[in-house]
């Protein structure tokens, strides 16, 4: 009930945030080990909402078109492995090379899977930065963002940012004030709990594969 | 409000007048009751945040279940039945009846600025915007700022208290529920005299709220493992942001790593692992101030 009015903006943000990890199409242009965190955000943000008013089938949220694209073109930009390790938090410790490496691919696929759904819900956004403060010996910072649109209020979408050799890397994001990764810890650590790591990954398959008939059906 | 809905909606018939009636409610809430047999985990009611989990968690199936039942029923009608345009007009127009409530609790958080435009929000919609129905403020650059008394207690100190699922309104803690009851004062909505206009207008912004998020809660059921969880955890995140106008402090241990060794990535810190399992390590956000 009005509980939902922070999910209307949770999903346009999720949209954004989906096509943001299909929009970084320019590795060439965009050099990140170089690229300071809120230019990078920022660049990786216009060229989102570009891509996506351009790309029907993306705005459609045809996802396989997402899912290779997220592949082929957000790696560079995100740590998925990062993000997977902090919100499975303690359990990760107990959890095998190949229990990390399924966990990782499983929750990637799940955000991909949710998220792709989101994009018919983005419509002449555009992004803003807010003030960006950081320290230059910083390496580990959160750039602010507002997304606007001619109609309802502004969205605020936040990103975690770390500084790797590889240059900076997005591992966690926050829609509206709710960052992801808090979002899944105690889900996941409930999951743990009950039925161990092998629990959670069979959780999150069998979540992709519902999914992946839901949308075939 | 069931009762002053469905009597508003023409393709009722006439047939089931008796019905709605007698016995029309109270079966919808039978259905909501019979829809809302909630599982609860061995473990509830641990995390500090939420002791009243088990109650918690029937309260937010039996939401579920009324949502399904009759209100989002109403917003699909709702959305096929109005044209567009009208839609907008009440959603704004509704909007529009918070700004009173909204200025006032910018003005007990010491914002004058803010409660200032807010006043002239109000001002400007209901006359130049006709009652509300067209957002002109906006247009002029008046950004509009969403308090509540909620907020208002947190900006004064109060802790959020036991998180808690209230019939129809959904999540809220202690302090937000307090803050609800005056809310409900502050109401423009509430100011209304007739009984049955109030009631209409009441069950109407209701309905086109839902209205506006009718493919939005499908997203957060195939996002979420636990969806009781991914919703609590949320709101409070949520709730702490907008105490602080979207810059909340950074949390001191965000990701509860404090306790956890990971020696082998990151940046692990040492430490013995370890005892116990309670299922919610550090991540228990802060009382406001």
């Amino acid at each position: 009930m009005f509980h939902l009015k922070m999910i209307k903006s949770l999903v346009i943000g999720a949209a954004l945030l989906a096509a943001g990890a299909v929009s970084a199409q320019a590795p060439v242009a965009m050099p990140s080990a170089a690229v300071a965190p809120d230019v990078l955000v920022r660049d990786l943000s216009n060229e989102v909402l570009a891509t996506i008013k351009a790309d029907k089938a993306l705005a459609s949220g045809d996802v396989n078109r997402v899912q290779k694209l997220v592949d082929e073109k957000v790696l560079p930009y995100v740590d998925f492995g990062k993000m997977t390790r902090l919100a499975v938090g303690r359990g990760w410790r107990q959890a095998t090379p190949e229990q990390r490496a399924a966990l990782t691919r499983e929750f990637r696929t799940l955000l991909v899977w949710t998220y792709s759904g989101a994009l018919s819900q983005v419509t002449d956004h555009q992004v803003q930065l807010r003030p960006f403060r950081a320290q230059p010996g910083d390496t580990d910072v959160v750039v602010r963002t507002s997304v606007v649109a001619s109609r309802g209020d502004p969205i605020q979408l936040d990103y975690r940012l770390e500084k790797t050799e590889a240059g900076w890397k997005i591992y966690d994001v926050n829609i509206i004030g709710v960052w992801l990764v808090e979002n899944y810890r105690t889900q996941f650590a409930s999951q743990i709990n009950a039925s161990g790591v092998d629990g959670l990954i069979k959780t999150l398959t069998d979540r992709n594969k519902q999914l992946e008939q839901g949308k075939k059906a | 409000m069931t009762g002053a809905m469905s009597a508003r909606w023409p393709r009722e018939a006439t047939s089931m007048r008796w019905l709605r009636r007698v016995s029309g409610v109270a079966a919808l809430v039978l259905l909501a009751f019979l829809a809302g047999c909630a599982t609860v985990p061995p473990n509830a009611g641990q995390d500090p945040r939420d002791p009243l989990e088990s109650f918690n968690r029937h309260m937010f199936e039996f939401n579920e279940g009324l949502d399904k039942v009759v209100l989002k029923p109403l917003a699909q009608a709702y959305g096929a039945v109005l044209p567009v345009p009208v839609q907008e007009c009440l959603s704004n127009a509704f909007s529009n009846m918070r700004d009173p409530s909204n200025a006032l609790n910018n003005l007990l958080q010491g914002k004058g600025g803010e409660a200032a435009s807010d006043v002239c929000r109000f001002a400007i919609n209901t006359t130049v915007g006709l009652l509300g129905c067209f957002d002109v403020a906006s247009r002029m650059g008046l950004e509009k700022h969403r308090e509540d008394f909620g907020q208002t207690l947190a900006v004064w100190g109060v802790g959020n208290g036991p998180f808690v699922v209230l019939p129809l309104f959904g999540p809220s803690t202690i302090r937000d529920t307090a803050g609800l009851g005056v809310e409900s004062v502050l109401d423009v909505n509430f100011w209304i005299n007739n009984v049955s206009v109030r009631n209409t207008i009441f069950a109407v912004r209701t309905v086109s709220f839902r209205h506006e998020l009718l493919n939005a809660d499908d997203l957060i059921s195939e996002a979420a493992l636990d969806k009781y969880t991914f919703i609590r955890d949320g709101y409070l995140q949520r709730r702490r942001n907008l105490v602080y106008d979207g810059n909340p402090p950074p949390e001191k241990d965000p990701y509860g790593e404090e306790d956890e060794p990971n020696a082998d990535e990151g940046k692990g810190r040492p430490g013995p692992p370890a005892a116990g399992s309670d299922v919610n390590p550090s991540s228990v956000p802060k009382p406001a101030q």
